[in-house]
């Protein structure tokens, strides 16, 4: 993301994501057997964005934790956009080491080859550059999730994962911090990820929304959105919002 | 005119405010010199004798440099106990608070050896491994490995395990992964470890010096209880305290400070 106005060359792996997982259950706490996710399959193409939006609890953070790794046992296959992709991901709460510096916990992400990156610029972006030597315990959440953003897109990344990066902020904060999202993301598009409650917030800045029924998940439909970020005014959204929410009752 | 009579008090209470913890730790000190004074004056006796008879001890001892080389000996058994037992007691309390199965099963071992009273463990050094330095060093850790075990295991357990999944994601190493995720949130527990550690080894050192070493402020100790000299006792304990503050304003204090520097100050 040296130069952000030149056209930008494509970023991250050469395929698709692709996703299949069916029948991950978990033991519940009384012991019983608890099926979070039915069966769920979904491709996103190399630089795109999708989003996966259903009701609360219907595994779509399971999901994300499978592709992440973080859950082991599943069926299904996953295939990432290159050989040993490089993932980053965005989680609800920023996880940020409170014992480092901001710039300390960016760069702790950095693989050993690329330890002296120059991140001038992404700091830059994100309105950071003044926040460097501050501890987390110091950031407001919004501030926190930035850094948690700036992390994510140092290591430039083949597949960002986002799960809810925008959730319990105020709407002035979600709005300038979905601004950046999308600004930093286009300069260098990589495969995206996200999970969202917020059908607006997948409408202004997706390729395509997953939506999923209740659980245990399934995919209900997959709605493609091609119209140029740039050009999504007030009134496309609108338009295609009441429109999602037509055929996706009770989805808003 | 009012403001103007008022500025300088509010100045004066800032100065007092800022001298106030030097100034309650030396009165309170003082205070309780003075009530030692006033006791032994009043009593009279070779069994509590006053602070110039103890200091007149401490010189005696000082001036030959025997007590220095008592406070050494002990000094030397108390960091090599401490630096064993910190790390000794860390790894398993750590291994223990991150493998419930390892836990389950040495939880009684660690039951029974909290129990065993310091003072058999010495002994049953000194028979199992003769009268020498090593046997003395390990029996003063073995009294304390267990205490570390337990906070630490504490530690190990409430370790968060949302930053050590963002580590796995980001494809942290081991090494790293240890050093800045996990070794920062064991910290305090360390802290404490070692805080109520060291007070801990130097009273067992004692004892491990009064029942089988020829030198050290406990053989000392020893020998001016046969002699029923009371202020030279009373000189190298507080001799050796003395030594033990200074350890704790000039290296754990300063350390700690360093090592939370990232908490936010409240106000």
């Amino acid at each position: 993301m040296s130069n952000l106005s030149k056209p930008t060359p494509p970023a991250g792996g050469r395929d698709a994501l692709e996703v299949e997982i069916r029948n991950k259950a978990f033991q519940g706490a009384d012991g019983s057997r608890v099926e979070a996710i039915a069966e769920i399959a979904f491709r996103v193409e190399p630089a795109s964005f999708a989003t996966l939006i259903g009701p609360s609890g219907c595994g779509k953070t399971t999901t994300l934790r499978i592709i992440l790794g973080l859950e082991q046992q599943f069926e299904g296959r996953l295939r990432f956009p290159d050989d040993g992709a490089r993932v980053a991901a965005v989680f609800q709460e920023p996880r940020l080491l409170p014992w480092r510096t901001v710039e300390q916990n960016v760069r702790l992400a950095l693989p050993e080859t690329e330890k002296g990156a120059d991140l001038d610029i992404l700091f830059e972006i994100l309105g950071l550059d003044q926040m460097r030597s501050r501890y987390p315990g110091e950031l407001s959440l919004g501030l926190a999730r930035r850094v948690a953003l700036a992390r994510a897109f140092a290591i430039k990344p083949s597949l960002l994962v986002l799960d809810e990066p925008f959730v319990s902020l105020d709407e002035q904060t979600a709005t300038r911090l979905r601004q950046l999202l999308i600004e930093v993301w286009s300069a260098r598009p990589t495969t995206a990820l996200m999970v969202t409650h917020n059908l607006r917030e997948a409408v202004q800045l997706s390729d395509q929304i997953i939506f999923l029924t209740e659980r245990p998940a399934r995919v209900r439909g997959i709605h493609r959105l091609d119209k140029p970020r740039a050009e999504r005014d007030t009134r496309w959204r609108e338009t295609t919002l009441s429109s999602l929410a037509k055929r996706y009752s009770g989805v808003l | 005119m009012a403001l103007e009579a008022e500025a300088p008090a509010s100045d004066r209470t800032g100065f007092v405010t800022a001298l106030k913890p030097g100034v309650v730790t030396a009165v309170s000190l003082l205070g309780l010199l003075a009530i030692w004074w006033v006791a032994a004056e009043i009593a009279d006796s070779r069994v509590l004798p006053t602070p110039p008879e103890v200091a007149s001890a401490f010189w005696q001892d000082a001036a030959t440099g025997e007590l220095f080389f008592h406070l050494a000996m002990t000094l030397m058994r108390v960091a090599s106990a401490f630096i064993l037992a910190m790390v000794l007691g860390s790894a398993i309390g750590i291994a223990l608070g991150m493998s419930r199965q390892a836990d389950r099963f040495f939880d009684p071992w660690l039951i029974l050896f909290l129990n065993i009273p310091a003072l058999v463990v010495i002994v049953l050094a000194y028979i199992w491994f003769g009268l020498n330095e090593v046997a003395a060093v390990g029996a003063i850790a073995v009294n304390k490995i267990p205490n570390v075990v337990v906070t630490m295991r504490e530690g190990a357990r409430a370790l968060d395990r949302d930053l050590g999944e963002m580590a796995r994601v980001y494809r942290f190493s081991s090494f790293k992964t240890l050093r800045h995720v996990v070794l920062p949130q064991l910290q305090p527990y360390f802290a404490a470890a070692s805080r109520s550690g060291i007070s801990l080894i130097w009273k067992i050192a004692l004892v491990v010096e009064l029942l089988g070493r020829s030198n050290g402020v406990g053989f000392q100790i020893n020998l001016y209880f046969q002699l029923f000299d009371v202020a030279a006792i009373l000189a190298y304990t507080l001799a050796f305290v003395a030594v033990m503050l200074i350890i704790e304003f000039a290296l754990v204090q300063p350390f700690e400070a360093y090592s939370t520097r990232w908490r936010p100050r409240r106000a």
